[in-house]
């Protein structure tokens, strides 16, 4: 029943989209400038229907109704209720019924918060995002539909991935969700502002809060999955270049650069076809990683269940999508007089852009390549940390280096800023006095860890100058500060991490560089739904004379059976400790991965900052700068 | 212009000078465990990993270089083995083009803001 | 100058798109049936009976070799075995076992329920050996000829089309 219910809630909701968009269209050419209460009511109607699938499929998952193909794949009746809940969206068909919740919520939000004057903008904005919820819409029911029944109704499901059930997992994709998925309501409002004329700085008032609040969420959705990838997935690293965290970054970049230029389109009209392009592009990046991450082409620990028919229509609406929209832009773009003055605000908005460009040109490169050379050569490469780390580690330092001194310059001055200045005498101090402390010999990360720390010093200053002058624009300020601190404790943490993996039998220790680490005992022990096999382990630190107690498992699940191995992880304030055990079969031996990992904490906390920048700016709306 | 040319020196000197304390976990981290999905060697706890993991010891033991073991088990296992994708024919295209992509954005960028200096003057 | 632009790019974004498409469709698995042509490695090897040494070098003295990588937990394996036990019977094939990571006794009761098709009987309890002959998992059976070139690399069970296949190049 619940699953007839949900197709028939689905299809209405896909009905009414349909409508909306004819209505759209009768309604542009009616002149005068009030959307008609119709288009409410229609669109208030459309969100009421597919919350109502949502909220339907969510309650197949919390009463276990297997007959349900999609709960019956993914749930299971022994699953604690937090994690049935959050298995609504942690698989295909239920992450794409959210993605298609979050494409109405927020057409629905355009629609009735959004104050610009421009009745046509509006509707076109409408017309676009409609069109994405319709063909979304359409893939899911025709092609990945959660509600799809099965019969006979199985007593019991398959479960949900033992590494799935973590919360940070859970909140991870409504996170990413609204961010990229959010991305469409700029995707279209770009679209429909070319076509209806909509002027710069008009533009730039009504997207900024929305490219905000999607920066912002996309941001803490990346943090969370890091942090899930942390804690729970035991190799004690928190981000692998994996493609799947790739596709998560790419739309990021783009995100980041269409927030700082559409800051400058508020003041001045330099940037309006940089605006639309990345308001375009982002959302169409957020395509590509949902067709990487969900057409199977892509090998990776993180990837959904492979069906190639579903990357066929990914593709497939990605090619319609972005020739359509080549063809919008290069038939509707304005010709604009731009006039950037070197070393204006514009001017250095312009080099971010052209370094987060590189940026996800380098990720995408990476991610692509691979695919590439199998497909067209047919040779197998592997594309992991190593690249990406040595390509893009030496462009921080130019990037932090005007981050730093880039907001220095006024808007329309083309005045150059004295280079050496206290600022810059203060922080190589500081560094000077860190690196007799660390001894890190290192060319590539001395200067990364000065760069940082310039960029962390000046942020204060300017803190300081904007209190006194009471103009503060402290959304750049804790965003920019929060970078120069992650990239500082990345680096930190890089040189300072401290990991052993050896074999030792119960009884044994092993000395590690301070510490002293000994395998006290084993012990069986059990969970909700596993039973596991627990290492009680004693580390002893040999300079501070602390002790400390960790102990990892070895977890069997039995729906679906799994095994996994789960990190024992003490977070403290400076210094996480990790350990995680496996078993070498047919022996008592056990393989001990013991891990040191100094400023975690600090370094989803800079995380923290960089998005607060971002809350801080969509709150600022009123003011003016 | 002369800061940006320091600098532009410094991050290629830099990436000449990169230097790692633990060979061992280096190479280990260099390595994807074949019968994992995205796992490195050093992280997998598949028998496959704990083998190559010995094997590896043994070669260090022996005295080969870093780059010796690489090749000794890109040769038996193909390239997909090695995260870093050595320089090779098939491989010049992703480890040029991005910076090739950096000097085309610079340059374009370059054009724009001469275009408009030269229409102020 | 515009029209340029948009030409190069529909180009560019037609490649990128057809290769997506293409890719689709392509997604072997990786294995390691390509490497093909190698010579394997000149390496000291463990018998099983005893503690003696066998040099792969001695392979050249034999027209067509079969190393096949075994052990008695392997499912796939019991099934490949009367393919092995067949293929034993030609002459210009000599069989040479290697026992992975596998309990002695366990071992030696497989072959006495299911037949010895080894000329020669390799152990690697540790499984390190076998590294050197690209394996990374059971069974795996490689093809060499007197030259120690890698002519055939069967991964996974030797079905009837790989006995076959077999038989033709060793007639040579």
């Amino acid at each position: 029943m619940l699953s007839n219910l949900g197709i028939i809630s689905s299809s209405t909701s896909l009905l009414i989209s349909l409508f909306l968009i004819y209505l759209s269209f009768v309604e542009l050419k009616i002149s005068g400038n009030q959307i008609p209460k119709k288009i409410y009511k229609f669109s208030l109607a459309q969100l009421i229907f597919s919350s109502l699938s949502f909220l339907i499929l969510l309650i197949g998952y919390v009463f276990s109704d297997f007959s349900m193909i999609n709960v019956y794949e993914n749930s299971h009746t022994t699953k604690p209720l937090f994690y049935k809940i959050s298995g609504t969206w942690g698989n295909h068909e239920g992450s794409l019924l959210l993605w298609i919740n979050i494409l109405v919520i927020f057409s629905f939000l355009f629609l009735i918060l959004n104050k610009n004057k421009n009745k046509n903008f509006k509707i076109f904005t409408l017309i676009f995002q409609n069109l994405l919820i319709s063909i979304f819409f359409i893939f899911l029911l025709t092609n990945s539909n959660p509600f799809s029944p099965v019969f006979p109704v199985p007593d019991e499901g398959l479960g949900l991935n033992p590494i799935l059930q973590d919360p940070a997992l859970a909140i991870h994709p409504p996170l990413l969700y609204v961010g990229f998925v959010g991305s469409s309501i700029y995707f279209s409002a770009a679209l429909a502002a070319l076509i209806s004329k909509v002027e710069a700085k008009s533009l730039a008032t009504t997207l900024k809060p929305w490219i905000s609040i999607s920066w912002f969420f996309q941001t803490t959705g990346i943090l969370a999955g890091s942090i899930w990838a942390y804690y729970e997935l035991g190799w004690g690293g928190y981000w692998f270049w994996d493609p799947v965290e790739n596709s998560s970054l790419m739309p990021w970049f783009l995100m980041t650069a269409l927030l700082h230029s559409v800051l400058v389109l508020e003041r001045r009209m330099g940037l309006y076809s940089w605006v639309i392009i990345l308001s375009i592009l982002t959302f169409t990046m957020s395509v590509v990683g949902t067709f990487l991450v969900r057409s199977g082409i892509l090998n990776s620990v993180h990837t959904f269940a492979n069906d190639p028919s579903r990357g066929l229509f990914i593709l497939t609406f990605l090619v319609l999508m972005v020739f359509s929209s080549i063809f919008i832009f290069f038939k509707y773009t304005p010709s604009e007089k731009k006039n950037y003055r070197i070393f204006s605000k514009e001017f250095f908005i312009l080099i971010n852009n052209w370094f987060m460009t590189f940026f996800l040109a380098v990720v995408l490169i990476g991610t692509l390549y691979p695919v590439f050379l199998d497909t067209l050569i047919g040779e197998k490469i592997s594309v992991g940390p190593p690249y990406y780390n040595f390509v893009l580690a030496p462009f921080l330092i130019p990037l932090l280096f005007l981050m730093t001194s880039g907001p220095k310059h006024k808007w329309v001055s083309s005045e150059t800023k004295k280079f050496f200045d206290i600022i810059l005498f203060l922080s190589s101090l500081l560094f000077l006095i860190i690196f007799f402390v660390i001894k890190e010999n290192n060319l590539l990360i001395n200067l990364i860890l000065l760069f940082s720390i310039y960029l962390i010093i000046q942020t204060i200053f300017d803190f300081y100058e904007n209190l006194k002058n009471r103009n503060i624009n402290l959304s750049r300020i804790i965003s920019h500060f929060g970078f120069g601190l992650l990239i500082f404790f990345i680096s930190i943490n890089h040189i300072f991490s401290v990991e052993s993996n050896f074999n030792v039998r119960v009884g044994e220790k092993k000395d590690i560089k301070n510490y002293v680490i000994k395998f006290k005992n084993l012990e069986t022990s059990s969970g909700n739904n596993y039973k596991s096999v627990v290492g009680y382990f004693e580390i002893l630190n040999k300079k501070k004379l602390t002790k400390e107690n960790l102990k990892p498992e070895i977890r069997v699940y039995n729906h679906p059976k799994t095994i996994t191995y789960e990190a024992s992880i003490n977070s403290n304030l400076f210094s996480d400790t990790y350990l995680t055990m496996s078993n070498i079969s047919n022996s008592d031996i056990f393989n001990i991965k013991f891990q040191k990992k100094p400023f975690m904490n600090f370094i989803w906390f800079s995380v923290l900052l960089v998005s607060l920048g971002g809350i801080i700016n969509f709150f600022n709306r009123k003011k003016q700068i | 212009m002369k800061k940006i040319f320091f600098i532009l020196i410094l991050i290629f000197i830099s990436t000449k000078l990169v230097a790692e304390a633990n060979t061992k976990d280096k190479i280990l981290k260099n390595l994807r465990c074949l019968v994992c999905q995205g796992q490195t060697i050093s992280d997998s706890n598949s028998d496959f990993a704990n083998i190559i993991r010995s094997v590896v010891d043994d070669k260090i033991q022996e005295g080969l270089t870093e780059k010796e073991i690489y090749k000794f088990l890109s040769e038996k296992y193909g390239d997909w083995i090695l995260f870093n994708p050595p320089l090779k024919n098939n491989s010049y295209i992703l480890w040029f083009l991005p910076y090739l992509l950096f000097v085309l954005g610079g340059a374009i960028l370059y054009l724009m803001i001469k275009k408009t200096l030269i229409e102020k003057k | 100058m515009k029209k340029i632009n948009l030409i190069i790019i529909f180009i560019f974004l037609i490649f990128i798109f057809t290769t997506l498409y293409l890719s689709l469709d392509n997604r072997k698995i990786y294995n390691t049936e390509d490497i093909v042509g190698q010579k394997i490695d000149e390496v000291e090897l463990t018998l099983f009976n005893n503690n003696k040494t066998f040099n792969t070098k001695e392979i050249s003295n034999y027209k067509f070799t079969l190393i096949n990588f075994w052990a008695s937990w392997c499912g796939p394996c019991r099934k490949e075995h009367k393919n092995l036990i067949k293929l034993s019977k030609n002459k210009n094939l000599k069989i040479i076992g290697v026992n992975f990571k596998d309990n002695k006794t366990q071992a030696k009761e497989f072959l006495k329920e299911m037949g010895d098709p080894f000329f020669i009987l390799i152990k690697d309890p540790k499984g390190k050996q076998s590294v050197n002959f690209g394996v990374y998992g059971i069974p795996e059976t490689i093809l060499v000829n007197e030259n120690l070139e890698i002519l055939k690399k069967y991964i996974g069970p030797l079905g009837l089309k790989d006995v076959n296949e077999i038989r033709k190049i060793i007639k040579k």
